[in-house]
């Protein structure tokens, strides 16, 4: 496909709709709107289901029915709206169902503002659901990206019949950029295991997450936990910024992490030997890339648009060895590039560097 | 080239966002890397719309624009109040002279005044007040060909409303050129 | 010669059920099969069980089954209708499900007049939980609780869903039955057929509600509930059709 200008939101909703999603279920939330509005608009046309949802939980319930019949489903919200998804997140862990959430998320807590946050990092990766489970998160950073992580995201989903998120700031939600979609719907097989009226010509099929027998329940958990460590070992993703002789490390992921780029660059200009580790699965995180480099860092500058909620991730990475400095901004508020040099000058003095 | 940092702003209704967007394609068509960013949320409902866009030949790091503008558009007093501070020193601002009639109260920035809506209106239709301004834009920031940005105006508005092309491109010549 | 009078429906699997005895979940369990068999859309239907005493439903209904979370059987159904629109989808919910937790889910399948038949069986009480109130339960009626009976100054009037949601415009066929002698079921049965026949022609959203018993939680011999439908129940739920689009055509 031809280059195009697009918003991330309809960028993200085309990517879904050419992979070959074919059922969306939504409710209008900022910063997130031009998503649905472009599903509304689209997704019959192609042949798909749209249906504005009574709420959240409905949604995210009306994904659960349509991905148990064997729908390549999705689903979209921002952060107080993904809080009321997480019940449906985790029935669809339990019944082990393919779908895709759009987080576009902004400030918190409660209703907080509309403006870009990563407020809800542990949302995303720790989730708010019940039981032992978890979601593959991929967090874009530029509009190229997250439309092919959207892709990204059928595709593992399908794969390991698990929710997958999508976690986007509102600056990704937002803004225009160049964008170039893979024209191919992505390879999927039939699922043979969906619930979708065939029981005639086959034997009858069950999607379920109750398991009232205990060694049914554990025996289940670790199937799941099989899962998770396959995912782990097949599907973290990161990128690697002028890392190679690098002495300092900035962490960061999504909008922040270009910004982050920026002040590496300017860094580097002064010749201060610094990178950017950018996360790009929060969930599998990078961990080992990060313990491996930490160990050759002066140390390690994680900058969010939070009060550090990744840093949590990336502390248990580097353990005890390597300073972490943390720097975050919040309720909508940007740092800009040189805000970032000047705190990382800053900490250098602090440690006599 | 070196960056382009420009913020368009206006009332809603001015067709600043259209504007923006218009830079936006222009520098993809030209390979450029561009990044255009609205402001949203109750801060548009309150009448007052903005958009950032970053033009440059390497990736963009911020899209949000919050110092060293290098072009403001500003439609509206209330738009030039608050980006001016923001304009890096010998950067551009382009004020539309029928709603700023003051002196700008910074010497260190270049001006250019325009009447949108009396261009507009001498180009055939009052509604191609955005027009005017991208055409003082493309002058303003000398790196895109005249005949580049009249494609892109054609491209994005020419399918919706034919009827408005050779005034929409004289507008966009009279923006260009009278000031 | 032998000839066969009666033999279980192909609707239903061999798995016992797990209701306690003298409760009607089995009598409704066992029309909603039958009359998906005599329909021919038991091999095409996709049931969707709720939370409650019926959660197991997904072990006896032999067709496709979904289990749903609390109160959300109804968008479940319209994720799985909307994609499959030639499918017959069906829940099968409690009071406490539906009226309670799944309130907003119902009226607005209802209300978008999915093409989806609903089993609605109430029996005034939360059972799987041990008798807790219900919306349903009746005024006085004591629960674990309700400990000194429902008081309706506190704790408001029984919700009575068939009237409720037949003033909804997209709700298309809707009765309330019960299940307590010979007669009562075979209506029963009549009325299910007629909501899944209404599916069958794409006539939109329908919906069943069966007074049905919880000795166990009322704390009565099942003998003694089958009376308190009677006495109790009906008088504050008539039964009857509630909305029937078709009636006039």
């Amino acid at each position: 496909m031809a280059k195009q200008l697009m918003k991330g939101n309809e960028a993200i909703a085309k990517a879904a709709i050419v992979a070959g999603c074919r059922a969306y279920f939504g409710y209008p939330i900022t910063p997130q709107n031009e998503l649905c509005e472009y599903m509304a608009k689209y997704m019959r046309s192609s042949g798909g289901v749209f249906v504005q949802a009574e709420s959240e939980v409905a949604a995210i319930n009306m994904v659960y029915g349509a991905a148990a019949s064997g729908a390549l489903s999705m689903t979209s919200s921002s952060s107080p709206g993904i809080a009321l998804k997480q019940e449906g997140i985790s029935y669809c862990a339990g019944a082990e169902l393919p779908a895709l959430i759009v987080s576009v998320s902004r400030g918190g807590p409660g209703l907080g503002g509309i403006l870009p946050s990563q407020g809800d990092y542990n949302q995303a990766t720790r989730g708010g659901g019940n039981g032992d489970y978890h979601v593959p998160v991929f967090a874009p950073a530029s509009i190229q990206e997250a439309a092919s992580l959207v892709r990204k995201g059928l595709i593992v989903a399908a794969k390991y019949r698990n929710p997958v998120m999508v976690l986007a700031d509102g600056v990704i939600g937002q803004m225009m950029e160049p964008v170039e979609l893979d024209p191919n719907p992505i390879d999927i097989e039939a699922f043979p295991w969906a619930a979708d009226g065939n029981s005639g010509v086959r034997p009858r099929n069950i999607v379920n997450s109750l398991h009232l027998d205990v060694d049914d329940l554990e025996n289940h958990n670790k199937h799941l936990q099989a899962k998770y460590r396959a995912i782990e070992e097949n599907e973290t993703m990161w990128e690697e910024y002028k890392m190679d002789d690098a002495e300092y490390m900035f962490v960061a992921y999504g909008t922040p992490s270009r910004i982050t780029k920026s002040a590496v660059d300017e860094l580097r200009s002064e010749g201060v030997k610094v990178g950017l580790l950018r996360p790009i699965s929060l969930w599998p995180f990078p961990y080992e890339v990060i313990h491996r480099f930490s160990k050759k860092m002066k140390f390690i500058f994680v900058a969010e648009l939070s009060s550090g909620q990744m840093l949590v991730d990336v502390k248990l990475a580097v353990g005890y060895d390597t300073p972490v400095h943390f720097y975050g901004r919040m309720g909508g508020n940007i740092f800009e590039p040189l805000e970032l040099v000047a705190e990382f000058k800053k900490h250098q003095e602090v440690l006599g560097q | 080239m070196k960056p382009i940092k420009l913020v368009c702003a206006g009332f809603g209704g001015q067709g600043v966002l259209s504007v923006g967007q218009m830079v936006a394609l222009l520098a993809m068509k030209n390979n450029k890397e561009v990044s255009w960013m609205p402001s949203y949320g109750p801060e548009m409902r309150g009448g007052t719309a903005n958009c950032h866009v970053v033009v440059d030949d390497q990736p963009i790091a911020a899209p949000i624009i919050a110092s060293g503008i290098t072009h403001l558009l500003a439609m509206n007093g209330p738009s030039l109040d608050k980006f001016l501070a923001k304009v890096a020193p010998g950067g551009t601002v382009i004020v539309n002279k029928a709603m700023i009639d003051h002196p700008l109260s910074r010497t260190d920035v270049k001006v250019i005044a325009c009447d949108f809506p009396g261009l507009a209106e001498e180009a055939g239709a009052m509604k191609s007040q955005n027009m005017v301004a991208f055409g003082a834009l493309i002058y303003a920031m000398d790196v895109f060909s005249k005949e580049d940005a009249k494609d892109v105006i054609l491209e994005k508005f020419g399918g919706k409303k034919p009827e408005l092309n050779e005034a929409n491109l004289q507008a966009f010549e009279f923006g260009y050129s009278k000031h | 010669m032998t000839t066969t009078v009666f033999k279980k429906t192909r609707g239903l699997t061999d798995v016992p059920f797990t209701y306690c005895p003298g409760c009607t979940h089995g009598i409704i369990h066992r029309l909603v099969a039958e009359v998906l068999e005599e329909l021919e859309l038991l091999d095409t239907a996709v049931g969707i069980a709720s939370v409650g005493c019926s959660v197991m439903s997904y072990e006896f209904f032999n067709c496709d089954m979904i289990q749903a979370a609390h109160g959300r059987a109804p968008a479940v159904a319209t994720g799985v209708k909307r994609t499959h629109p030639d499918k017959t989808v069906f829940t099968y919910q409690g009071d406490g499900d539906m009226a309670s937790i799944g309130a907003a889910e119902i009226v607005h399948a209802a209300h978008r007049s999915e093409n989806i038949t609903v089993i609605f069986v109430n029996n005034a009480i939360y059972g799987m939980t041990g008798g807790q109130m219900a919306p349903t339960t009746l005024p006085g009626h004591v629960t674990t609780t309700s400990p000194f009976g429902r008081d309706t100054t506190l704790q408001g009037e029984p919700i009575r869903m068939s009237e409720m949601l037949s003033t909804i415009p997209g709700s298309y066929y809707i009765e309330r039955v019960t299940v307590i002698d010979p007669v009562s079921v075979r209506k029963a049965k009549t009325a299910i057929k007629k909501a899944f026949q209404a599916q069958k022609d794409k006539k939109g959203f329908s919906m069943i509600e069966v007074l049905s018993t919880c000795n166990v939680g009322w704390g009565v011999t099942p003998l003694d509930a089958l009376k308190q439908i009677k006495n109790d129940m009906i008088p504050y739920y008539p039964l009857g059709v509630y909305k029937d689009k078709g009636a006039n055509q």
